[in-house]
């Protein structure tokens, strides 16, 4: 029988071990020990909860407690107040606002299926290498379905129709995408999950990695038997250590478990999955430079059409999706398509997670329906501006847009969006306050592109070099208004002739940068001037 | 010798060719590959030695050139640079009288300036090898540093 009566969650992944998570769990599962505990109360690892730039994060259930910034000197007063006299250490409580999934799987059963847990349900709240324990809440059930239940165009039918798109940032609807490839004879077809997150600002596929590795997972089998695949790759950037190791532990015990391999549950439909690790290139994230990185060389984009549909890895057709876009899939089908249009906007449906960075009190991740407006954003769920006043949001990353106090209450989905010229991108919110200067970032933001670009089409070889060189000489005190206007020439120029997103980018933060802000810009031009005392007038430090 | 050991472990696919790299670098106490780790790689895989070079220096974590025992890579993209990766960039500079892109006479640090490494909650930050430091400041920095000096990291 079963004598456990609290359990402790711990969450482990790379932000909290770089916080020291390990010192404290190691702290707490001796004084357990040590106090005779260790029987009664459980320590479980499990991903993130969503609260960043905080430390150890651990919650005690059932008290429903969240403590942060927890060192392993404070696992005593922990041990010792709360768990054996019942009494919360408050100087370590968490006040601000919490993960939305995390909060709803708090409520009853009942409440429980009218919230938004699509994506992030189990993070938090479930060990991430335990495949044991993804099957207790329903985990791979959604497989089963698809596979004893559907034909494959059925399931694209359902995909389809529930309005899912694409979570990468380009916003392509999922069901249509499959729909281009499973009618292909052409054998053997690929599915490639891109996990190689590097949009700046954008930390969400990691953390569903860390933290529900097993739900990507049934998502690409179950996308894969929807266009008729059997091999999948996961290409991860090499920096995502943990990603890495959790997601291969995953793989293999889903073989073990025969929910990965021959014929999955006896319906002659087989699937495996191989991780792949990147080297560091932000343009490998686009599907088609992600191929070429796949087969060994130069991760160079390729010019389309053919399209990886019909012409992909090894010439072969692939489908291509973001971690994101896999992992709502089983919800999908367990739920239906019907279901899943009910959340979010009409043409945009389901949740999207955000990560929500830089001023603001509470950084971390989300999971929010589709429409949710950049003020409830960051007001609601982030704790606030800090540091000052809101001065603008760089969202979608260095490929997004700056979005100023104006655009607060615009509903953030595909199209809303659209109508502004802005995109959601991949989810990345960086919040900056009226301390920081336009100028400044937008400089950042081109030197990052001149870095990336992989120099095979000259408008973003030569363009990307040029908007930094312009950028830089503002930032330096020698601009003048030609050069602004120059920026903004060439980038749209660079917006209809180069190969891939990364050289069409620049436009939209250049657009909107001088669209909110020209003043600011026109003040660092005409007066010299940084009046955030941030840019280096004299003379630029070239990195 | 090292290289044929680590060749060995491989099929010789065009598609193992950044796993080549990444090991034969990890391999060397330069942290680095050299024109002969390439040629080598290239007659393994039966390709040209262009396609391994061009290979090589396309991506950001091969290096043709020998580099420190330990590699710090600085955040510069948007999110750290808010949270103030630019400060930390000079106090790096000072700190070990190098500047980006070279090493310390002692062969001990390398600095380079790194995009996003998806830790932006705990901006700025840094990664050293393959450990990730966050929420940097000038004294938790020079903390850092000390403690790879002596040896105690």
């Amino acid at each position: 029988m079963s004598l456990i009566t609290k359990y402790v969650l711990i969450s482990i992944d790379e932000d909290t071990l770089i916080a020291g998570a390990r010192k404290v769990e190691t702290e707490l599962k001796r004084i357990l020990e040590e106090l005779d505990l260790s029987r009664e109360i459980m320590v479980v690892e499990t991903g993130t909860m969503g609260i960043m730039g905080k430390g150890v994060v651990i919650l005690i259930q059932p008290d429903d407690v969240t403590y942060v910034n927890v060192t392993p000197e404070d696992v005593r007063e922990i041990a010792n107040e709360h768990l054996l006299k019942g009494r919360p250490v408050k100087r370590l409580e968490f006040t601000g606002k919490i993960d939305q999934s995390v909060i709803s799987f708090r409520e009853t059963a009942q409440e429980l299926k009218k919230q938004t847990r699509v994506v992030l349900g189990n993070s938090g709240l479930i060990n991430p290498e335990s495949i044991d324990e993804y099957i207790a809440v329903n985990g791979y059930e959604a497989l089963g379905k698809a596979l004893t239940e559907h034909k494959p165009e059925e399931i694209i039918d359902i995909v389809k129709k529930s309005g899912l798109r694409g979570r990468g940032g380009a916003g392509f609807p999922t069901g249509l995408k499959w729909s281009f490839t499973a009618p292909l004879k052409n054998k053997p077809k690929y599915l490639v999950c891109n996990a190689d997150e590097g949009e700046p600002g954008t930390f969400k596929d990691r953390l569903i990695m860390e933290g529900d590795p097993h739900k990507l997972l049934e998502g690409m089998a179950i996308a894969a038997y929807a266009i008729g695949a059997e091999k999948g790759f996961i290409y991860i950037r090499g920096e995502y250590t943990l990603s890495i190791n959790r997601t291969q532990k995953a793989i293999e015990d889903a073989r073990k478990y025969g929910l990965l391999g021959q014929d999955i549950f006896g319906s002659g439909f087989s699937f495996d999955v191989e991780i792949k690790k990147g080297a560091g290139a932000y343009v490998c994230g686009e599907e088609t430079a992600l191929i070429n990185s796949l087969e060994g060389g130069r991760g160079n984009p390729r010019v389309k059409p053919p399209f990886p549909g019909v012409q992909g890895l090894w010439q072969q057709p692939t489908v291509v999706n973001n971690v994101e876009t896999l992992s709502n899939v089983p919800a999908i089908i367990l739920n239906g398509a019907d279901w899943y249009k009910s959340i979010g906007t009409e043409k945009s449906s389901g949740t999207k997670v955000y990560t929500i960075l830089g001023h603001v009190h509470n950084p971390g991740l989300i999971e929010v329906e589709m429409g949710t407006t950049l003020r409830d954003i960051i007001y609601k769920y982030a704790g606030g501006v800090k540091g000052g006043k809101f001065k603008c949001a760089l969202v979608g990353g260095a490929a997004g847009a700056f979005l100023n106090e104006e655009m607060l209450d615009v509903r953030m989905d595909y199209d809303h969006l659209g109508e502004y010229k802005a995109v959601l991108g991949s989810g990345a919110i960086l919040v900056m306050n009226e301390e920081s200067c336009i100028v400044d970032m937008l400089r950042n933001i081109l030197f990052f592109f001149k870095h990336e670009s992989c120099g095979k089409c000259s408008p973003c070889r030569i363009g990307t070099a040029q908007l930094y060189m312009l950028a830089d000489k503002i930032y330096s005190g020698q601009g003048t208004d030609e050069d602004l206007d120059q920026m903004l020439t060439l980038s749209e120029a660079m917006s209809t002739t180069a190969l891939c997103a990364l050289g069409q980018s620049p436009y939209l933060v250049i657009h909107t940068a001088d669209k909110f802000f020209k003043d600011e810009i026109e003040e660092h031009i005409r007066r010299k001037v940084c009046m955030k005392d941030i840019c280096r007038m004299n003379g630029a430090e070239h990195k | 010798m090292k290289r044929k050991e680590i060749l060995r472990k491989y099929e010789a696919r065009p598609d193992n060719l950044l796993y080549i790299l990444h090991d034969i670098q990890d391999a060397s106490p330069y942290n680095y590959v050299t024109e002969e780790d390439m040629e080598e790689i290239a007659d393994f895989l039966d390709l040209p030695y262009s396609k391994v070079y061009g290979t090589a220096t396309f991506y950001s974590m091969i290096s043709q050139k020998p580099r420190g025992k330990h590699v710090i890579r600085l955040c510069d993209s948007p999110p750290c640079h808010l949270m103030g990766s630019e400060s930390i960039l000079d106090l790096l500079r000072d700190e070990l009288g190098i500047d980006v892109g070279q090493t310390t006479p002692d062969m001990l640090f390398t600095l380079e300036i790194t995009s996003c490494l998806g830790v932006c909650g705990v901006a700025p930050a840094m990664m050293i090898d393959e450990e990730v430091y966050g929420n940097l400041n000038p004294k938790k920095l020079r903390k850092i540093i000390k403690d790879y000096r002596e040896g105690i990291i």
